[in-house]
């Protein structure tokens, strides 16, 4: 296996050299794509780029189906009994709570998080030229970690190496996305999508109707089999008479603990200002005996903090699905495709050996039961390809199962190629803590 | 006619002293100290950074929009464009018109912040192939 070095930025590379008149016409018969197409992380596209859902859709099929099934036995089993013996409003009622709450799901499942799209080649080479503060035109891989005053509290912003960038703060990597996304809450298989700023809302509204959807129908069904056993009958029979409520029942009971404990939860940190990543990790908790809660980001008023979050502005997509790829630029991105420079052709080799180690770390770390084991925090910062160490080092990758590359799509824009596997914080690894920083070796 | 080389890229940081609001830090790159004064980037930059501000303020406008848009499930953004967006068309025509009217006479070139994702403010710096001023 080939020795996986972190590969720094050439910055001879990125020069622009004189495109010849032939590879300018090449470039303008090429069909335009839209950046959605050449997107880096692991998410789909449908409808040109409209939609965007994770690549694994987890269970949000399970999700929509069980309240599809739920509410369509309610109506179709339920609802004529207690519209003749109370009232007609139970079915608008639930129609409309169902309405609610699919929508919400929708809009969950298929909005962008808050993607961060990844620094651009000549981004990461000014970041790492400024960590070098001896002046000299050395280039070294950043630090991990950068810290900043937030409201008067010391943040530390890490380094992506993916993204190769530092993370604002209440940014994290989704290692099954891929991406690095803004106010990053969990990655919720349910929904089959990160939450993160731009979604958090709609994962609220979601949660909040489910649970007055799942009360309702469970109260209703209580209603009806009572009403149905007053009549002279026994419970057995009533139940038997209508052998969907029970159904019903069970899917409801199931559900309503967490769904309301759920909800419970997510209104706490709604009330805070805090992630679910922030809270699981205990970034904000009383470590300082103060009446504060150390949170820098809260308004220290709790309605305030909601609006903040539920009702505030809605911040635009970064990642600009389906705006053009740009052919015509002064910039190494598109030149690097037509004239091959050995930097870049040796960056690929390196990517492909990344690559290759990523997919042997993704077998070694299934094969050991993930949570126990943890590669090095990342192959390229290590002299030796693959070396699996026994501290666990801070920020432990997660490779996801299916760490199939799209590499059709990769193959126009090396920029994209830049990428390495990047230290995880999805909830996942968050349980194995954040020690120190040890995984980092910088090549002499 | 060639058209003029880029010579280097200066990148303007996030400023993450208020919190996660978009901000830019307003200190002046050593490269531009022979092609532009300082106090025009200084304008420049607060100005984005006061664009961006009256696009995340929170207020009565902005809690309207939210409780409406959670009133009719979120549907109303899918016709309706935000007042984020609005102020974002704002910014992208302040940076052309600074772009005509300062940077590009001294051969440079402001990137909208958005297509580097709010993470910088990309200023192009094109190589003087003039003798006198830049281009």
């Amino acid at each position: 296996m080939k020795n996986c070095e972190y590969q720094q930025i050439d910055p001879r590379a990125l020069s622009v050299s004189p495109m010849s008149a032939q590879n300018r016409a090449e470039m303008k018969a090429q069909r335009s794509r839209r950046k959605w197409e050449v997107f880096p992380g692991k998410n789909r596209f449908f409808c040109d780029g409209r939609i965007i859902v994770a690549r694994q859709s987890g269970v949000l099929p399970l999700t929509l189906g069980l309240i599809v099934v739920t509410c369509g036995l309610f109506f179709a089993f339920d609802c004529p009994f207690l519209v003749e013996h109370l009232t007609v409003f139970i079915p608008v009622i639930g129609g409309v709570l169902f309405l609610f709450a699919v929508i919400s799901l929708l809009r969950t499942s298929f909005t962008d998080p808050g993607i961060l799209p990844r620094a651009t080649p000549e981004e990461a080479a000014d970041i790492e030229k400024q960590i070098d503060t001896s002046g000299s035109s050395t280039y070294r891989p950043p630090p991990r970690t950068k810290e900043i005053l937030i409201n008067q509290q010391v943040v530390k912003l890490k380094y992506c190496f993916t993204c190769k960038m530092f993370r604002p703060p209440r940014t994290s990597h989704c290692s099954l996305c891929d991406n690095c996304v803004e106010r990053f809450d969990h990655h919720c298989p349910w929904v089959g999508n990160c939450v993160g700023k731009r979604n958090y809302r709609f994962f609220y509204s979601f949660i909040i109707s489910l649970s007055f959807l799942t009360s309702f129908i469970f109260g209703c069904v209580v209603t009806h089999i009572t009403l149905r056993s007053q009549e002279g009958k026994s419970l057995i029979q009533a139940i038997q008479e209508s052998p969907a409520s029970v159904v019903e029942l069970v899917i409801c009971f199931f559900s309503i603990w967490s769904i309301l404990g759920l909800s419970g939860f997510h209104t706490y940190l709604v009330a805070s200002n805090l992630t679910t990543n922030e809270d699981i990790k205990g970034s904000w908790s009383s470590k300082r005996c103060t009446e504060e809660s150390g949170n820098p980001y809260s308004y220290n008023n709790i309605i305030t903090n909601c609006c903040v979050t539920l009702c505030g502005p809605m911040p635009p997509s970064l990642i600009d699905r389906r705006g053009f790829v740009p052919l015509v630029e002064a910039s190494p991105a598109a030149s690097a495709t037509e004239i091959e420079l050995p930097p870049f052709l040796a960056k690929n080799d390196s990517n492909m050996c990344t690559r290759s180690t990523k997919d042997v770390l993704a077998r070694m770390v299934h094969a050991f039961d993930s949570r126990g084991l943890c590669p090095p925090g990342t192959p390229k910062t290590t002299p030796v390809g693959v070396e699996v160490s026994s501290s666990p080092s801070a920020g432990c990758p997660l490779f996801s199962r299916s760490s199939r590359k799209r590499d059709s799509l990769h193959s126009s824009n090396p920029a994209f190629r830049l990428a390495s596997p990047s230290p995880s914080l999805s909830r996942n690894t968050m349980i194995l803590g954040e020690g120190p920083d040890v995984g980092f070796i910088p090549i002499p | 006619l060639r058209p003029p080389a880029v010579s280097s890229k200066v990148f303007v940081q996030r400023d993450y002293g208020s919190g996660t609001i978009s901000k830019f830090q307003t200190k002046f790159p050593s490269e531009l100290e022979s092609r532009l004064d300082k106090q025009q980037f200084d304008e420049t930059i607060q100005t984005l950074n006061n664009l961006y501000a009256e696009a995340e303020k929170l207020g009565g406008k902005s809690y309207l929009e939210g409780c409406l848009a959670c009133l009719t499930a979120y549907t109303i953004f899918l016709c309706m464009e935000t007042h984020y967006e609005k102020v974002l068309k704002k910014i992208s025509r302040y940076i052309k018109d600074q772009n005509e009217k300062i940077y590009a006479p001294r051969g440079l070139l402001l990137t909208d912040p958005i297509e580097r994702g709010l993470r910088v403010v990309e200023i192009t710096i094109y190589e003087d192939r003039s003798i006198g001023s830049g281009r």
